[in-house]
């Protein structure tokens, strides 16, 4: 069976290991065959899954803080080795950037800016910051579809200063969501949107951004939907694309 | 910290206790400090803290206990064959039910539980993986095919039930 030579490497395929040539091969195969897309579908549907199964802890703000603390006396010794000083002040830049001055007494609400401004900056760092490229609005909400458990639209870009990079699936406390990534004069700004009901206790009727947040955001909820813009860009540019995604909704 | 939520999720599910998790990360981030001489820089930093976190792991209470129960087949010789059409379990999936698929990932052996999260969850390649549990591509490879079919066992009662 020609088929059986193919499925024995398809999972290595479908976690994008194959050598360039054979992935090539492997794609045409699977489009032209029945039994192996059906296949592949059901192990890819598989892996997603298990990823949205895994993700499933997440760290309480006290401990955040515990190993912050534990981490920033080091910080101080003035005759530290130069490595250790600076792993240590990369480590406490980054935590301090990402989480709030008051994490201790910060609120559920807070704890959702700082896990957003996380998300931001972590998906912003990592080497696939999308898993739909594309700057079609047309291309991208349809990939969200059988992914997350709502529908939501995505504004219009033309006439605006602001583009489409793509999007990617994203958890916060577990809850699916998605997180678009616009560009704007260079600067990279996340939209996230979760429904609304999974962060209504959290926020405890205060969606207020808290002041020392590292970025600027804004925050609304529409149609059952709490949307999230957050970037690095300008007030006026963050509100822009708030009022974009408003008017789409 | 990029790495701390990740860790701390992986941390969890290595040690099914909140309380050992959040002292694995403590210690991890205390010996990445201390250890930091030893990255190698243009190296992964990624597949390196994953791997102090683990060393720390195997060498806790925990740890030591949940790798004298690895199963003896671990690294056998048989080929793995995948499923060729759609099953039960993959009928399962399709309702993505994330409960049942926890269920059977608490109940996977720990060196398949390991492999399965860093492939799926941290979305490793198989390099990375290779460098964060020290082991060979080729066993990164046969061990993940067994902990999928092994995962895929353990779901299926779980829809014989259903």
């Amino acid at each position: 069976m020609v088929c059986e030579s193919w499925k024995t490497k398809l999972d290595t395929y479908l976690d994008g290991e194959l050598p360039e040539q054979e992935m090539r091969t492997f794609d045409a195969h699977v489009r032209s065959c029945h039994s192996c897309s059906a296949d592949a579908l059901t192990r890819v549907q598989m892996k997603r899954t298990i990823q949205g199964a895994g993700r499933r802890f997440t760290p309480s703000a006290e401990f955040r803080a515990r190993v912050q603390q534990n981490i920033a006396p080091k910080r101080q010794r003035s005759l530290l080795p130069g490595w250790v000083f600076a792993a240590t002040a990369a480590v406490v830049l980054v935590v301090g950037t990402l989480t709030l001055t008051h994490v201790q007494t910060r609120s559920g609400r807070d704890q959702v800016y700082s896990e957003i401004a996380d998300l931001h900056v972590a998906t912003l760092a990592s080497s696939s910051p999308v898993d739909v490229i594309s700057t079609d609005r047309h291309t991208v909400k349809p990939w969200f579809q059988g992914k997350i458990p709502f529908a939501f639209n995505l504004p219009e870009l033309q006439n605006s200063e602001f583009s489409l990079l793509g999007g990617r699936m994203t958890y916060l406390d577990q809850t699916p969501g998605a997180h678009l990534i616009y560009d704007v004069r260079r600067h990279h700004i996340s939209v996230f949107i979760f429904q609304e009901r999974s962060l209504a206790a959290r926020f405890g009727g205060n969606a207020l951004a808290p002041e020392k947040l590292p970025f600027n955001t804004e925050t609304w909820s529409q149609g059952g939907l709490r949307y999230f813009v957050i970037g690095d860009a300008s007030t006026a540019d963050i509100d822009s694309l708030a009022k974009l995604f408003k008017a789409a909704s | 910290m990029p790495h701390f939520e990740r860790l701390y999720n992986f941390a969890c599910w290595l040690t099914h206790d909140r309380q050992e998790a959040e002292e694995l990360v403590q210690e991890t981030y205390a010996k990445a400090l201390k250890g930091f001489p030893s990255f190698q820089p243009g190296t992964n930093f990624r597949a390196w803290i994953y791997k102090i976190l683990r060393n720390a792991f195997l060498t806790s209470r925990t740890g030591l206990k949940a790798t004298t129960t690895v199963p003896l087949d671990l690294e056998g010789e048989e080929e793995v064959l995948p499923a060729v059409k759609e099953t039960p379990e993959s009928i399962l999936l399709q309702r993505s039910d994330g409960q049942v698929v926890q269920q059977a990932l608490e109940q996977l052996p720990i060196t398949y539980r390991e492999i399965l999260l860093l492939c799926e969850v941290e979305e490793m390649s198989y390099q990375e993986i290779s460098a964060t549990l020290a082991i060979p591509m080729g066993t990164v490879m046969s061990r993940l095919s067994r902990a999928r079919k092994r995962l895929r066992d353990c779901l299926r009662p779980q829809f014989q039930k259903g």
